[in-house]
């Protein structure tokens, strides 16, 4: 992925001649590759980051400072970027809230992860992230952000990490002014509140308004008492953000109020992926599916629909026949181990050969 | 060896098809093992493997930029050998297995990557991965068995042509890669009308094109920014390619060429299982012994018979697993094929140039056909697997 806007006239001209000349010394490899020894984080390569540095902020959540390459292209409060870190020696890309500022004055930009009960890549940011680091990036995504102009009276909805992007926005320029703002966040307890020292000093200093649900002794949000809790639900502007259920709450109790237009939520959904002894396989460029039970391999149940496969040595040794896996799950025929995706795979690549449908699941080809 | 092979009776007589399946399933077992062991230690270890090696390459070429001087040729040709000897075996020629596809790392991965051989990659991957790892040493199917131009077992017919293929095996090892890419281009079948026109063009117009950029870059470019090195460097950088024809050239001789490796006919692996697929290539491959440094410059594929029972098990690997491989081996009463790279070197040469003349001619006073056990004459059902070994036939 390119970050760069090649400059017009004459440079470009004269740096894509040069470029082509580099290119045929250093063939079959790119200068780049070459380069990315020495600097990783310049401009004109792949995007990547280096952690520098990791704050604990809860038992289980932790702030991560990265140092974008010079290709990042700062964000907008409340977005995300997608972060691809290798957990042993493999790589995993996940979405994560940018809770810094935008264009922090040090180059760098944080994320807050909250460790998931069985969750490979924020167990693994959380607990054993190290310093130094290079992880991969994506530029900045979303539309989870502040309207422009940004509303005088504001209502944040959140429960666990759903803080996340909201720290984004508290922690902007954007909401440093005399806005309005209320803060129901709904979190286990109050040491389980991410940031919860920073956001509690923004109540006492007034910036915001903070409410607390402790689900462990509050019990759950209520949707229909937030109009209780916060005055006026009707005349303020609401981003919310949290488990589904949670949003689903909320969202049909402004549906019913009649103010469904005034609310933006932000989905935190974890990957889900339905495992099966059958599944039905998408053929996603071809738009073919199949219906396939668990023995037969996804070449097999490729080809006798119609698809032209790529295929090779049929036995799992020669890689002739791998294809991107975007979504769903797939098992090994040799020894039953599953390789799952999510959200267009990331580089998950399989050998269709030797893999069979483990639920619905879809491949690029 | 020549004495040993003919008078060797088939090498797996006594192994019933249970035998066979317990030692796929051992096999299987060594495999997950590794599988599950895969991690952060092999993930390091290519990408430093990688790094060095691109290091290597630019510190070598921009001592040859100087290479005027002597010991700057030496030193930055020495280099450069080693650098596209690592780049085309531990790193090239793996990845491309997809020994590192697990990492998910698209910059190493066997989709993406082309290496530094003027035989492109996916055209490699067709020949190599795919015919001659799954035909591992069946005669008439695994082409690496002469490279269609040489007679590397006495059951391959016999033509007067033939009289000079050990200077063919000398010519090729010259030019080794151009030998690759031409022998990945599949020449022969093309001239027998089993290709279309249409696609041997616009392959031989890739490899073309890649020759040409390889050669732009090493015999010109590198060169003209010598300055008044130019002529060196160039000397140079033909020099290193030659060293890296000749060592991959032994190397991958050593795989499947010694004295003692088995061949097999087109109709053994018919109905091949899985396990007797495991057999043909405990059968049909032969290691190299040696130093670390040896088996890290041979890109590992001094274990040859690890590697073709798992061709894609990251390479770092396959020493770790060796001693258990080999334990299988004894136990199952085969014979674990290995040797020092000189004996084995020399055992290819001495097959390469006692097949260049008939079986008829062969020095060795043997009765005709004493030792050539038919097996595959073994009623169905029995204990002998259907993926027999062929006898060398005698002279």
């Amino acid at each position: 992925m390119t970050t760069t806007t090649p400059r017009r006239g004459v440079s470009a001209g004269l740096r894509g001649t040069l470029a082509r000349w580099a290119g045929r010394i250093t063939t079959p490899l790119v200068p780049t590759d070459y380069i990315d020894l020495i600097d990783p984080l310049r401009s004109g390569t792949r995007l990547r980051g280096r952690i520098v540095s990791i704050h604990a902020e809860t038992r289980d959540a932790a702030t991560l400072v990265i140092r974008p390459g010079s290709g990042w292209r700062s964000h907008r409060p409340g977005q995300f970027l997608r972060l691809g870190v290798d957990v042993d020696g493999v790589r995993h890309w996940r979405c994560y809230s940018i809770t810094s500022a935008p264009n922090r004055a040090d180059g760098c930009l944080s994320i807050t992860v909250k460790a998931v009960r069985g969750g490979v890549v924020s167990d693994h940011l959380v607990r054993h992230a190290t310093t130094g680091t290079i992880v991969s990036l994506d530029q900045a995504a979303g539309d989870f952000t502040l309207d422009s102009p940004t509303p005088a009276r504001i209502l944040f909805l959140t429960a666990g990490s759903g803080i996340t992007p909201v720290l984004g926005m508290l922690r902007s320029p954007a909401l440093s002014g005399k806005h309005d703002i209320v803060v129901v966040h709904s979190a286990p307890s109050a040491g389980d509140v991410i940031c919860g020292g920073e956001l509690r000093m923004l109540a006492r200093a007034g910036r915001i308004r903070l409410v607390e649900i402790h689900t462990r002794t509050d019990g759950r949000l209520d949707p229909t008492r937030i109009g209780e809790l916060v005055g006026d639900i009707t005349d303020r502007r609401t981003w919310a953000c949290g488990p589904g259920d949670f949003l689903q709450g909320i969202e049909e109790h402004w549906a019913a109020t009649g103010i469904a237009d005034r609310l933006r939520t932000e989905r935190f959904r974890p990957a889900l992926v339905v495992l099966d002894e059958r599944g039905r396989i998408t053929f996603s460029a071809t738009g073919t599916t199949v219906e396939a039970d668990g023995n037969q391999s996804l070449l097999d149940a490729g080809e006798s629909a119609g698809v032209l496969m790529p295929s090779g040595c049929r036995m799992g040794i020669c890689f002739g026949c791998v294809a991107p896996l975007r979504r769903g799950a797939v098992r090994d025929l040799r020894n039953g181990a599953l390789t799952t995706a999510t959200d267009g795979g990331d580089g998950v690549v399989i050998q269709t050969c030797v893999s069979t449908a483990a639920g619905n699941c879809e491949i690029d080809l | 060896m020549t004495v040993m092979q003919d008078i060797t009776p088939n090498p797996i007589a006594h192994l019933t098809d249970a035998d066979i399946e317990n030692l796929s399933a051992e096999l299987d077992a060594i495999r997950e093992e590794v599988l599950a062991g895969r991690g952060e230690r092999d993930a390091n270890y290519i990408r430093s493997v990688i790094d060095n090696q691109r290091r290597l390459e630019l510190g070598s070429r921009a001592v040859l930029l100087f290479s005027l001087f002597p010991p700057a040729w030496l030193i930055g040709t020495l280099g450069l050998s080693v650098s596209k000897i690592v780049e085309n075996m531990e790193i090239g020629h793996n990845v491309m297995h997809g020994q590192w596809d697990w990492m998910r790392d698209p910059a190493i991965h066997s989709t993406n990557w082309e290496w530094d051989n003027v035989s492109p990659s996916d055209m490699w991957k067709h020949s190599h991965n795919e015919l001659h790892h799954t035909y591992t040493n069946v005669l008439g199917k695994d082409h690496d068995l002469g490279y269609g131009i040489m007679r590397v077992d006495e059951d391959q017919p016999w033509s007067p042509f033939l009289i000079f293929q050990p200077l063919t095996n000398l010519l090729n090892a010259c030019f080794f890669q151009y030998g690759i890419a031409f022998y990945d281009l599949e020449v022969g079948k093309f001239l027998k009308g089993r290709i279309p026109k249409d696609d041997f063009r616009a392959k031989a117009k890739k490899v073309l094109a890649k020759i040409g950029r390889h050669a732009t870059r090493d015999y010109l470019l590198h060169p003209l920014l010598s300055g008044p090195s130019a002529l060196t460097t160039l000397t140079a950088n033909v020099t290193a390619n030659l060293v890296r024809n000749l060592w991959t050239h032994s190397v991958i001789m050593c795989g499947h060429f010694p004295e003692g490796v088995q061949t097999f006919t087109k109709t053994s692996i018919e109905g091949e299982t899985r396990a007797q697929w495991y057999l043909r290539q405990m059968l049909g491959s032969a290691n190299i012994s040696g130093s670390p440094a040896m088996h890290f410059m041979t890109g590992n594929l001094s274990f040859q018979i690890e590697h073709h029972l798992f061709p894609d098990l990251p390479s770092n690997r396959y020493q770790e697993i060796a001693p258990q491989v080999q334990e299988i081996f004894e136990r199952y009463g085969l014979t674990y094929a290995s040797g020092s790279l000189p004996r084995q070197v020399a055992s290819a040469w001495h097959k390469i140039i006692r097949l260049s003349l008939p079986n008829e001619f062969k020095p060795n006073e043997f009765k005709p056909n004493e030792f050539n056990l038919v097996v595959n004459s073994e009623p169905a059902g029995s204990t002998v697997p259907r993926c027999e070994p062929v006898q060398s036939r005698t002279g």
